[in-house]
């Protein structure tokens, strides 16, 4: 069984909430108990509440597979790049290393690496994987492009990333403003990283609400 | 005497918080659930609908229920993991009573013998000293039937006036609120209704943890055109991405809404027609607000006068409009001013009643609703009725069969029931579902109260922290051991279902209650064998009344997914039978027909008109000052629920946020010399607590933040003022003037404590 073409995964970072029920979630799936393949982080707690959601973005070029050397990783004819392979899998870490998302772990102590599959058990059958079944923002969502279209008027799907001299894509969505998507065909993902970072397409800013609070 | 019977951590050594964790049945990939429960969690007034896999007797798991309409699947933390509540090491499996030649304090005792000493002690005490004696503690996590069930108890069987339950310290402002200005209280609408609305404005509700599926509703709503408007003093997740935040300095809400509705009114923003037609009172309000001019509001709010005009005119001039609130502008002093000045907003604008334009609060416990309906408040018998209403007594006195005066007059609110302990008028306490130890105000009277009773039984299924001071403990039911019926924050009954059964000696909650009465020698009128047959009784009870249940049975929630009240049984026009009501999802619509107005008009009063109430500011009691210049305000994390009983035991919930923080912004932190990750000492007039600090920009810089779900030295509660509300008599728990400085050093709880202990 394969996971229906016509449904896909997106995630949308400004509607999440960091409740963490997508890694809680995670947890319960029948092939990794016990633990959550989902990476929720704040971006700065310190200045902001953001936090960002990432899963597995199933490229359509798995940089980890391709620098696998034991060849465990397999992407699926449906796009959905898979966990390592039991007996192939090496612990190497080099998935690890090279996954531009950051998203792939390798469990020391069983010797394997273990990543999102996006809930392959439910997905292939065609059921929503688990984080975007229980998501309470719905900042990981699962279903058609005309729903999200529907659902999501100001904003636009990408699945094209840069990384330096590296272009991406992937099977994974990730919501932008509309006005962002027609201007850059791409998200500069490292642009941050840079020293002198290029100017941004969009720039959001917010005023410092409490500017004006005096202590006593 | 009811002191704790031995050291505190040798209590906890015993019986925990211990965490429970994902072993055996429930790590194993292989193991298949023998059956799917199609139930609802057992934390907050969401209720979303969620299936339990159950194998044997035991929850192994869950599976999302993506038909339940509310919530479609979706679950937060706490949900996904309460399956890990049962078969916890902590459960308790015998009646208890306390010993203390026992290390741990308390000794297992055969299940009869504790509900015969406990009758006989409750006699006792009410041979020598009145019925009164003894008083009843209940709470709104309960189903419908058990609040049913111990209303009638504490007024049929006790035959005592002193019944209060803990949403005493969550809906009371909001339920005040609504009564006097609509005559009924419950929220207007579905929450689907906030799809398409104009503009939403959630006050004092940190919606993101305190109520995350809310959090959907609101993003698809702004999707699709709403501007959502943010009042609270921190920047909360769902502040972050909202239109217009209004960073309100704490306790000073209703001069936010007068000082807005009086932009509305100079600007024309206001419904004349409406508030002609359909309401009272507009112009003693409007006199009121000419105080509140921009410059004052924005003076003692905080909130720059720039938002305050975008909030009026957003407000004002919107098609369609929600206003949302919760216990940030409800734990006060002046909770049903807040209530009242917020619905005032709605009033002016006539958008009530109407598709995409409502009106709520966001209940916090699962029953919350349903919870406060039917008796188990102080002055309250079942449908809502007043216990001091002669025609509501004799009405209820003919569905329980006893004599009118035989049923006690008015009680008074959980936190008078403590003073009253106090002063010893009270000596005896059934507590059930409320663990005031950790969740009431100024907790460290509470726990001077809890040692002076004679007589203290506690019903539950783990040694809360309360229970910890009882002579005698019964073993209660989790939520999934029974089934019964909840109303979740739309209004919406709902049916919870019995997964698995109560194990060992622990029995169903209401099966202890008429345990007791039948002890007592007072078995008439608790004789259910069902939770059904007591539904079908307070159908009958409610019937009439203003929340009326009639028309409800089990089987239409379950067919419809949910009723919501009223739903009659009889016409409320003619008094003919009604073979099947469809219930009500949108309270007021123009034309509607209920039994008070009978017909003159949409809201429940005899004019058919809503009021507008005076909603005056009064600064917070113990309000920040020269000697306490910080404000204190507390709440929830997501992870996390009311006294942490279940929660501090759920072992991935406690590892998302294992121990309360006090957050600060970093204005404040400097001027202090606090850095993040610091010890922090924070202090008020009642007591001070050392956590440490979490260093933020997403608060005030003149208010510190901290979570409420823990005990002991780490309960913020020692540091709550119990200053209540003179009408609903809530806490005000959402401000205290308070002082901060760098820790001389760790706690000395530091080390010896695991992070939920």
């Amino acid at each position: 069984m394969a996971k229906p073409g016509h449904l896909h995964f997106f995630i949308d970072p400004s509607r999440c909430i960091g409740c963490q029920a997508c890694v809680q979630a995670c947890s319960e799936c029948d092939t990794h108990r016990g633990e959550s393949m989902i990476h929720l982080d704040f971006i700065d707690r310190a200045s902001s509440i953001q936090t960002v959601p990432v899963v597995c973005m199933h490229c359509d070029q798995p940089t980890c597979a391709e620098v696998c050397p034991a060849d465990a990783i397999k992407r699926a004819a449906d796009g959905v790049v898979q966990s390592a392979l039991q007996p192939r899998c090496i612990a190497c870490g080099n998935c690890v290393s090279a996954c531009p998302f950051g998203v792939p772990e390798v469990y020391e102590d069983r010797k394997i690496m273990m990543k999102c599959d996006m809930c392959y058990d439910r997905t292939s059958i065609g059921r929503k994987p688990m984080c975007a079944t229980v998501c309470p923002s719905q900042a990981l969502f699962y279903g058609t492009g005309d729903e999200i279209e529907r659902l999501r008027p100001h904003s636009a799907p990408i699945n094209r990333f840069q990384f330096g001299q590296q272009t991406i894509t992937t099977r994974v969505f990730v919501m932008t403003p509309k006005g962002l998507a027609g201007l850059t065909p791409h998200l500069d993902v490292t642009a941050a990283m840079d020293d002198d970072a290029p100017a941004r397409p969009l720039t959001l800013k917010m005023a410092d609400p409490f500017d004006e609070v005096e202590l006593a | 005497m009811a002191t704790l019977p031995v050291d505190d951590r040798q209590i906890t050594g015993q019986f925990g918080p211990h965490l429970s964790s994902m072993t055996g049945t429930r790590l194993s990939t292989s193991l298949e659930p023998e059956r799917l429960v199609k139930t609802h969690c057992c934390f907050c007034g969401q209720q979303c609908g969620i299936q339990l896999k159950v194998l044997g007797n035991e929850v192994i798991g869950f599976e999302p229920w993506e038909e339940f309409p509310f919530n479609r699947g979706m679950l937060c933390p706490k949900g996904v993991k309460r399956y890990l509540q049962g078969s916890h090491p902590d459960r308790l499996l015998t009646a208890l009573r306390r010993d203390p030649a026992s290390s741990a304090g308390f000794s297992p005792i055969p299940y009869d013998q504790a509900i015969a000493h406990t009758a006989a002690e409750i006699a006792r005490l009410q041979s020598a000293h009145g019925s009164g004696a003894v008083g009843v503690l209940g709470g709104a996590s309960l189903t419908t039937e058990k609040t049913y069930l111990l209303g009638k108890f504490a007024r049929v069987c006790l035959k005592t006036p002193f019944i209060d339950y803990n949403g005493r310290l969550c809906m009371v402002s909001a339920g005040a609120g609504n009564k006097k200005a609509f005559g009924v209280d419950r929220v207007t609408s579905p929450w689907a209704d906030m799809i398409g609305s104009g503009v939403i404005w959630v006050a004092g509700s940190n919606v993101a943890e305190c109520s995350p599926i809310t959090t959907n509703y609101l993003w698809q709503a702004r999707e699709q055109g709403a501007k959502i408007i943010i009042q609270d003093p921190r920047l909360t997740p769902i502040a972050r991405t909202c239109d217009l935040y209004l960073p309100v300095k704490p306790g000073r809400d209703a001069a936010l809404f007068a000082g807005v509705l009086q932009i509305m009114i100079e600007r024309g923003w206001v419904n004349e027609a409406f508030i002609n037609d359909h309401t009272v009172g507009f112009d003693q309000v409007a006199g009121y607000c000419r105080e509140w001019t921009l410059e004052r509001t924005a003076d003692v709010t905080g909130v720059p006068r720039r938002s305050l005009m975008q909030a009026a005119e957003w407000w004002g001039t919107a098609a369609s409009s929600f206003m949302l609130h919760a216990r940030g502008i409800e734990h006060h002093s002046n909770g049903v001013q807040n209530t009242l000045g917020a619905i005032n907003l709605v009033l002016a604008t006539g958008r009530i009643g109407q598709p995409h334009s409502g009106y709520g609060t966001i209940v916090g416990q699962a029953n919350g609703q349903g919870g406060r309906e039917h008796g188990q408040k102080c002055d309250q018998l079942p449908g809502w009725r007043d216990i001091s209403n002669p025609e509501h007594r004799q009405y209820i006195a003919s569905v329980w069969d006893v004599p009118e005066p035989e049923i006690p007059g008015p009680g008074v609110d959980a936190y008078e029931m403590f003073r009253k302990i106090d002063t010893g008028e009270i000596r005896g306490l059934i507590a059930i579902c409320f663990n005031p130890k950790v969740s009431l105000p100024d907790n460290t009277f509470v726990t001077r109260c809890l040692d002076k009773l004679e007589f203290f039984v506690a019903i539950d299924f783990f040694l809360n922290d309360t229970a910890r001071h009882a002579d005698i403990v019964l073993p209660g039911s989790l939520q999934e051991e029974d089934e019964g019926t909840v109303t979740q924050v739309e209004g919406r009954i709902i049916k919870i279902n019995k997964a698995v059964e109560c194990p060992g000696e622990a029995r169903q909650d209401w099966r202890i209650i008429q345990d007791i009465a039948r002890a007592l020698d007072r078995p008439k009128g608790f004789t259910f064998e069902t939770p059904k047959e007591i539904f079908e009784e307070l159908r009958v009870a409610s019937r009439g009344g203003v929340a009326d249940y009639s028309g409800v049975t089990y089987e239409k929630i379950e067919r419809e997914m949910g009723v919501f009240w009223p739903c009659y049984s009889h016409d409320p026009r003619t008094g003919e039978p009604i073979a099947d009501h469809p219930g009500t999802p949108r309270l007021f619509e123009p034309g509607s027909y209920n039994p008070i107005a009978k017909g003159s008009g949409p809201f429940y009063f005899p004019d058919g008109r809503a009021r507008f109430n005076l909603a005056d500011y009064r600064a917070p009691i113990d309000d920040a000052s020269e000697e306490y210049p910080v404000f204190l305000t507390t709440g929830r994390v997501v992870s996390q629920f009311l006294s942490g009983t279940q929660t501090r035991r759920i072992g991935p919930l406690v590892k998302q946020y294992p121990e309360p923080r006090i957050e600060l912004h970093p204005r404040l932190a400097e001027k202090l010399g606090i850095a993040d990750g610091e010890w922090a000492t924070a202090q008020t007039r009642r007591g001070t607590i050392t956590l440490r600090a979490q260093v933020v920009t997403t608060i005030r810089p003149d208010t510190i933040f901290i979570p409420y779900h823990w005990a002991g030295k780490k309960s913020v509660n020692q540091l709550t003022v119990a200053a209540q509300d003179p009408i609903s008599k809530i806490p005000q728990y959402k401000v205290c003037g308070c002082r901060l400085r760098k820790a001389d050093g760790p706690p000395d709880y530091d080390g010896q404590l695991e992070a939920q202990q």
